[in-house]
């Protein structure tokens, strides 16, 4: 049963207290390295992330996240050495922290970021990604981020919900070939369009989804270890909020309210999950010995072991990737009123 | 010059000029309105941007706010300006900075020339339409509402609700029939200028000051004294969701408003640079006498609604998961499930494919694994046979099978050898079909050949388990349809269920049983239940099997003479 009532509530109160003063307590960690945030104009929409050699990604992640109406991009480098700082720095609307320190420590840079929330983000909309997510919505060639939160903001709304939706390509992983600044969505064409669990999470009371490739493939045994999928990536910020777990939770809980309980269903969106890009096998290794993942790294350790020896994670009931349009029709995410 | 525009304009400003050159490049004079909360600056730029164009007024600004009188005093004000300033003004059109001409404007000066004498706007008594959001429609006239909606809902709620107590009602003045309608409107000269030199007028106007949202109202019901003809229709598409919030149209409804042939629609999206480049649409001769239709865009905006709130049953997803306590469907189509006859018939599985087509699994939930219809790993979706998986959500496992294949009729074995966790869903579930041959598990055990005295725990424990299934499927809360029968009832006649059960999953496609399956040899069957009675172990659950009716493991079915049953 979901905690409830007003004890609970004010528990939550002080936990989300307890991780505005961790935030700012870690904010020394951070380094400025670019500062461009003299360009951030009122109503600009926001895009904050904690990479690490990102290079092969980045070029079409600034370009898309570009397209789609982000104004000003605020990264959080955390010891890159192929480049990653370099580029970043060059970009006319980046701009750019470093640290050295543990990203573990840091809640998955949740705390860096944070930091820079808590700055820069009141009033603004701004979405939160890692570097290998990509944000659509229903109707995203033709509608950017601003008319999406021009239209929440008339209902009230002030968080928008997504799936974490990963992507995959036929075949062994390290087979397939990508080329920096390619639409990864053609190296990684697939996708598992139904095994998605929700429940709700009795804590925070959002709704937990778990499923999907890495859950069919890895944690098939231990389903309450697989990873969680739902994410709230875009929230009209307050310097009151505070993410818990990457972006899947989030203080205040009444952010959560991005699903519906009577039947009807909300708008939302997917984030698509590149992670499986060719280079998924050296970064799993580095991570084997680095151990800068998820809360408990040792469980972790075969996940990350069997990642390295190139599966292949394609089968006949996959999905080929055709475009929003699709996800709202296979029921992955969904126009509500927004028509 | 026969058409006058009375333009609101509170944000957009670049789009809001390129409406007023729409309008003057059609040589119809523009009377703007710039709501008074918009800085001085703004508001001198936006002047500067015009300036070139002599047909273009600025009337004096009021405070616009939503749902206050505020809106009228600005449509009284400038409307007035346009009067005196063009006399020559036959129709006044009221639009916003976000209404879009769709038609070549000639066109709507022509259609509107063909009719001199007709107002166009939309108008109904408040007695005859339900059609507010909000329980507020005759109470909008009759009570009073001094705190803005919008700032403080709770204080204004709650205002409401106490006149409601206290049963205070306002006076409408004499004369008027409150009416309520679409905003925007498109009025004869002489209707707008009766209203405005009306002589009751500081009546009206004191009276509309305190009504609820009275831009709605003012100009619908007064327009209904004056009158000579009036068109209860908008000539502005405009379309409002079930919360009363207007839809806004982006690029990819291009398509859709030039299908509706409206002449204006609002509201258009700042940023919808190709609905700005593509319309007003040149002028058609051949259509120009065309009437507007919006009932394509009706359809496609009742369509989503309607799929929002009825539609897509059985989905559960990021934005949608409905709870199962508030719900009777849980999955999204109607599936059966089977209990017992597979034990009955050993091959019932490929014979019932066979004969409906439908995707028939094995134990979806049996212990080991889920046995799919075609017995793969990974089912469509990407469904794993894992039973750790399916059993940590086995609702979840349900329904996401069930919405991935709605294009089949999916039918599944069940038994008390499975995992029970889901009994309760399936009997809560409407869209279920559950046909229960209690006792059938005894059948397995008789063939397996061990002697009653070594199966006698294994009988109690399914005994057990499907007697606590039976009692769920009999709660007051199951709505499942539901068929029980006892083992001895079942093969007095099984063909008449079989038919039944292919009647009910392949719909009109089910036709007269041509193959009969292969009933389990049940000789021997009652000595081997008598021994577990003997044992000590009652298996009530089966029914009182005797030699007699186990004698004919092919029964013939008196009461349909069309069954063919040789085999």
């Amino acid at each position: 049963m979901p905690k409830t009532g007003l004890w609970h509530a004010y528990r939550l109160r002080w936990k989300r207290r307890r991780f505005l003063f961790r935030i700012w307590r870690k904010r020394k960690e951070l380094s400025l390295s670019t500062d461009r945030t003299a360009q951030i104009s009122p109503d600009a929409i926001l895009a904050f992330s904690t990479v690490r050699n990102e290079i092969v990604r980045l070029p079409h992640f600034l370009a898309y996240y570009r397209k789609l109406g982000i104004n000003h991009f605020l990264f959080v480098d955390n010891g890159s050495d192929d480049g990653t700082a370099a580029f970043l720095a060059e970009q006319p609307d980046v701009s750019l922290w470093t640290t050295t320190h543990s990203y573990r420590l840091s809640r998955f840079g949740m705390d860096w970021l944070g930091w820079l929330q808590w700055q820069y983000g009141n009033k603004h909309w701004c979405l939160t990604v890692d570097a290998d997510e990509l944000l659509t919505y229903p109707e995203c060639e033709n509608r950017d981020l601003r008319a999406l939160t021009s239209w929440l903001d008339e209902r009230g709304e002030a968080s928008f919900g997504a799936l974490l939706l990963e992507l995959y390509p036929k075949g062994p992983l390290q087979s397939a070939t990508y080329v920096p600044g390619d639409d990864p969505t053609k190296t990684l064409g697939w996708f598992d369009p139904d095994n998605y669990r929700n429940q709700v999470h009795p804590y925070y009371h959002n709704l937990w989804i778990q499923g999907g490739v890495r859950e069919r493939v890895f944690f098939a045994n231990e389903p309450a270890r697989a990873p969680t999928l739902n994410k709230t990536p875009l929230v009209r910020w307050s310097w009151r909020y505070v993410y818990v777990s990457s972006t899947h939770q989030i203080l205040p809980t009444r952010l959560h309210d991005v699903f519906d309980l009577e039947g009807d269903s909300k708008v939302s969106g997917a984030l698509l999950h590149t992670k499986f890009l060719p280079i998924v096998g050296a970064k799993s290794a580095e991570e084997l010995t680095r151990g800068q993942h998820f809360q408990n790294t040792a469980l972790y350790q075969d996940y990350h072991r069997r990642l390295t020896e190139n599966p292949d994670l394609w089968h006949e009931g996959s999905c080929r990737y055709e475009g929003p349009a699709q996800l709202v029709e296979l029921g992955l995410m969904s126009k509500g009123r927004w028509v | 010059m026969s058409l006058g525009v009375i333009m609101l304009v509170h944000t957009a400003f670049d789009r809001a000029e390129q409406m007023v050159r729409h309008w003057a490049a059609a040589a119809c004079p523009v009377v703007v309105h710039v709501d008074s909360n918009v800085p001085d600056a703004t508001y001198d730029a936006f002047m500067r941007s015009v300036a070139d164009l002599a047909d273009v007024r600025f009337c004096a600004r009021h405070r616009c706010e939503w749902g206050t009188w505020g809106l009228v005093a600005a449509s009284q004000e400038a409307a007035t300006v346009l009067l005196e300033d063009f006399p020559d003004v036959q129709h006044a059109f009221l639009a916003s900075g976000a209404c879009l001409p769709l038609r070549s404007i000639a066109d709507l000066i022509g259609y509107l020339k063909a009719q001199p004498d007709t107002d166009f706007i939309e108008s109904a008594t408040t007695a005859d339409v339900p059609w507010t959001v909000g329980g507020l429609d005759r109470e909008r006239f009759t009570l009073r509402f001094p705190f803005a909606w919008k700032k403080h809902r709770r204080l204004f709620d709650w205002f409401v609700k106490l006149q409601q107590i206290l049963g205070y009602r306002r006076n409408i003045p004499e004369g008027i029939r409150p009416h309520m309608g679409s905003q925007w409107w498109c009025l004869t000269r002489q209707t707008l200028d009766a209203i405005l030199q009306d002589p009751n007028r500081d009546t009206y106007d004191a009276y509309f000051r305190k009504v609820w949202i009275p831009d709605e109202s003012y100009y619908q019901t007064l327009t209904r004294l004056h009158t000579r003809k009036v068109e209860s229709r908008s000539l502005t598409l405009a379309k409002f969701d079930y919360q009363g919030k207007p839809h806004i149209f982006f690029d990819d409804h291009a398509e859709l408003l030039q299908r509706s042939k409206s002449f204006v629609a609002r509201k258009i999206w700042r940023d919808a640079d190709q609905l700005y480049q593509m319309f007003p649409l040149p002028s058609d001769p051949l259509g120009a006498a065309e009437e507007p239709n919006s009932g394509a865009v009706d359809r496609v905006f009742s369509q989503a609604v309607e799929r929002r709130t009825l539609g897509r049953a059985g989905l559960y997803m990021q934005s949608r998961y409905p709870s199962i306590d508030r719900q009777t469907n849980v999955a999204a189509a109607p599936y059966a499930v089977l209990q017992g006859l597979s034990d009955v018939f050993p091959d019932f599985q490929p014979w019932l494919t066979r004969q409906t087509g439908a995707q028939v699994h094995g134990h979806l939930f049996a212990k080991d694994r889920a046995h799919f219809a075609d017995d793969s790993d990974v089912y469509r979706g990407g469904l794993s046979d894992n039973a750790r998986l399916r059993d940590y959500n086995g609702k979840m496992f349900l329904t996401n099978l069930i919405w991935n294949g709605r294009d089949e009729h999916h039918c599944f074995q069940f038994g008390p050898a499975d995992t029970q966790d889901i009994c309760w869903t399936l009997a809560k579930d409407t869209n279920a079909s559950i046909w229960v041959v209690s006792g059938a598990w005894s059948i397995p055990l008789f063939s397996s050949g061990r002697s009653a005295s070594d199966i006698r725990a294994e009988a109690a424990r399914l005994q057990r388990i499907e007697d606590k299934f039976l009692k769920v499927l009999r709660s007051p809360d199951a709505r499942a349809r539901i068929n029980i029968m006892t083992l001895a009832q079942f093969i007095e006649a099984p063909m008449d269920v079989l038919q039944t059960i292919i009647d009910e999953i392949a719909g009109h496609r089910g036709n007269a049983l041509k193959e009969v399956p292969k009933m389990a040899d049940l000789t021997g069957l009652p000595d081997f239940l008598q021994d577990l009675k003997n044992q000590g172990m009652h298996p009530f659950l089966t029914g009182d099997i005797t030699v007699g009716n186990t004698q004919a493991p092919k029964p013939i079915s008196r009461r349909k003479p069309y069954v063919i049953s040789t085999k």
